[in-house]
């Protein structure tokens, strides 16, 4: 059974406004490469996932980083993100539309609450590991928590460099963390510690965007941005396979290879144990995958 | 000094929250205390937290407050919402409903103390002058343009303090409802509880229903008003009516009381009773020309003791003092209300709860019952301060009467 995920493809990419630490519009995207990295992520997904695609509103050119359209919670199941920013708000009937349309119960934070989806959230064992102070409310952690029955560890993130979880820790396997101390205030650092082993991640590779890896647990693979040759050998030292995909023109909105992957089984993005199968309505949407790689 | 609640909730032991929380405060050099906390215990259970901040001034409150809202801190010091009314007896969308409990209300950056605890109503904000008051307000009562507290920001409700704090006879008892407990301690109770509403100048209300006649307690209630232990009685026609029948004929429902006989004709009697009453033009009438001399509507009128007659459907006559119009004689119960301190309900089931719905949660209140429903139900809609008593009215009401005025009447 392939992990199924969620692409969106860099139609309509650009560094149009400044919401985050790393965008500049004065530092524009180059199109062509932006394309040819994401094709990159796209062909190794492919290998072991079942790839989704929605397509770019031209009106959201941040809706490429799909990890933050939501976080699926369980069996075609999936809690909309509410964007702290009113830049990416648009984004959000896109993406519900997308779930509607492929057969997902949609669920939603109170009002007022902000909550970026998978990219500030992430599974581990039991728990939900969850990042707030810079763009999730740590409202949508109680919520979240009570919509699935399972612990939310609240972290916070201090550094607006790494403002969602995903670019500062990733879960490699049951029993470690890979993390990027700098980004989180003590008492996270003290949590994330207590939890499992870890692996830290030093800080220029941090800048690199090393904790926004994809990890393909079934393949031991893990897909992490290129530039960050220590923590690449720290996980091949423990029988991980690495591939380094060029992010560079991702980097320039603040996202990389996880910001720009949602995981729909609830597997990579939610602690259930994966028991869905392929749902006919996103089957039928499989023409477009192909209509794009071609 | 100022205070303010913190709340927090939500997993907030195992993410270190509440130790972050607890030492920013002590680095803002505020004193804080936890009064509460209680630790989840499964993975899905959160823990909730109340701690209670003391600060010099309000701006550092403020300052605190804002600095601990991303950690989940929620605290009550904004302002309430006020919005008005759109029409007379309507409340704006989203108003906020009143319980029972002492409320207080931020209104630019004042707390409020809000006036008349009664659940089930709105709040209204009226300025007098540069003065500015907060009082509940039944939704008939409200008047187009009124300004009334909407959502639950910027209010603050006490919690319910159970009797403990008073450290009174009545603890042994509880709130539960139970016919299994000592009826000679609940008497003596009561009656300390009276005792002790007389010594703090509180006024008494005497809440009851037509049983009270029927079985023959109504001599030793009468013996109590006119002794002074009663200051305002609520009941309904049919109380009044049979106890002033049973003045003029000595039966109750045409019962002989003395006898417990059937009287020839006897089921005529309330209704007799009624239209001598209405030829009086009323039971204050009735008393200064003569024709009542006894019974506990005498005793109200020659003690002037405040006396509410509320009317129902069901209702023959009705006696002239019986308010039939619903929302007026609520609103002359709200009234009557000022000052009460002790509350005591017998044998009536619709005037207890009507009167438990306006009675502030401060205010003790016993009912007296043969059924356990009847309590059941008061504290079902929402009277939670009720002690329930579960037995015959009739002893019940002779042992307090003797307890308070001593011997037999």
């Amino acid at each position: 059974m392939k992990a199924r995920v969620l692409l969106c493809p860099p139609d309509h990419y650009q560094v149009r406004y400044e919401i985050n630490a790393w965008m500049d519009v004065r530092r524009p995207v180059s199109v062509a490469r932006a394309r040819f990295q994401w094709e990159r992520l796209l062909s190794y997904l492919n290998r072991s996932c079942e790839v989704f695609m929605i397509p770019q509103s031209p009106s959201c050119p941040d809706q490429v980083f799909t990890a933050n359209a939501g976080l699926v919670i369980g069996r075609d199941r999936i809690l909309l993100s509410r964007f702290r920013h009113d830049e990416r708000r648009a984004e959000e009937r896109q993406y519900r539309e997308w779930f509607v349309n492929n057969g997902f119960e949609i669920v939603e934070v109170p009002e007022d609450v902000a909550f970026e989806g998978e990219g500030d959230a992430l599974a581990f064992k039991d728990k939900w590991l969850a990042g707030y102070r810079l763009r999730s409310d740590i409202h949508s952690h109680h919520f979240l928590s009570d919509l699935t029955g399972k612990e939310a560890l609240s972290l916070e993130l201090i550094d607006p460099r790494h403002y969602h979880l995903d670019t500062a820790l990733f879960v490699l396997d049951e029993e470690t963390i890979v993390y990027y101390p700098g980004a989180f205030d003590s008492y996270a650092r003290r949590v994330i510690e207590s939890l499992a082993e870890t692996i830290h991640v030093l800080p220029h590779e941090a800048r690199r965007f090393a904790c926004n890896s994809v990890v393909m647990r079934d393949a031991r693979t893990v897909l992490m941005p290129a530039g960050c040759p220590r923590l690449s050998h720290q996980l091949v030292r423990r029988g991980f396979k690495v591939i380094p995909i060029p992010m560079s023109e991702f980097i320039k909105s603040g996202g990389a290879c996880k910001c720009l992957v949602l995981f729909l089984d609830a597997l990579g993005g939610g602690p259930e144990k994966r028991e869905s199968p392929r749902l006919p309505a996103i089957g039928r949407r499989r023409g477009h995958r192909a209509a794009i790689r071609g | 000094m100022v205070t303010e609640k913190l709340i927090l909730d939500g997993h907030i032991l195992d993410s270190l929250t509440l130790s972050k929380v607890l030492d920013r405060l002590s680095e803002g050099g505020v004193q804080f205390d936890v009064k509460k906390f209680e630790v989840g215990h499964g993975s899905r259970d959160e823990s909730h937290a109340e701690i209670e901040l003391t600060a010099t001034d309000e701006a550092q409150l403020r300052r605190l407050a804002k600095e601990l809202e991303p950690y989940g801190g929620l605290t009550e010091l904004d302002d309430a919402t006020v919005a008005p009314a759109p029409a007379d007896g309507v409340f704006p969308d989203g108003f906020y409903s009143t319980t029972n409990l002492e409320t207080c209300v931020r209104i630019r950056g004042s707390l409020l103390k809000v006036e008349h605890p009664e659940m089930d109503c709105g709040i209204v904000i009226r300025n007098r002058g540069s003065n500015r008051n907060a009082e509940t307000i039944p939704i008939h009562r409200v008047r187009k343009g009124d300004l009334i507290v909407t959502g639950e920001q910027g209010l603050r409700v006490a919690e319910m303090h159970p009797e403990e704090e008073r450290g009174d006879a009545f603890h042994f008892m509880g709130s539960e409802v139970s016919m299994e407990k000592s009826k000679e301690r609940a008497v003596f109770a009561v009656a300390e509880a009276m005792r002790e509403a007389r010594a703090a100048g509180e006024r008494i209300l005497f809440v009851g229903g037509p049983a009270i006649i029927h079985t023959g307690a109504g001599r030793s209630l009468e013996r109590m008003i006119l002794e002074g232990w009663i200051d305002v009685l609520f009941a309904g026609n049919g109380f009044a009516t049979h106890d002033m029948e049973c003045a003029l004929y000595s039966t109750s429902l045409g019962v002989n009381l003395n006898s417990g006989r059937a009287m020839p004709n006897g089921h005529q009697h309330h209704l007799r009773t009624i239209n001598q009453i209405r030829q009086c033009g009323s039971i204050r009438q009735a008393v200064e020309q003569g024709l009542l001399q006894s019974g506990i509507m005498h005793a109200c009128v020659v003690s002037d003791v405040d006396y509410v007659l509320a009317g129902s459907i069901r209702d023959d006559g009705p006696l002239p003092d019986v308010i039939t119009d619903v929302t007026v004689a609520q609103d002359t119960m709200r009234e009557k209300l000022e000052g009460v301190g002790l509350a005591l309900m017998a044998a009536s089931l619709l005037h207890s709860i009507a009167t438990g719905n306006m009675l502030p949660a401060r205010i003790r209140t016993f009912c007296i019952d043969a059924n356990a429903d009847s309590v059941l139900k008061l504290t079902d809609r929402g009277t939670h301060q009720v002690h329930g008593i579960v037995t015959d009215c009739s002893l019940f009401l002779k042992e307090l009467g003797e307890e308070l005025c001593g011997g037999r009447p």
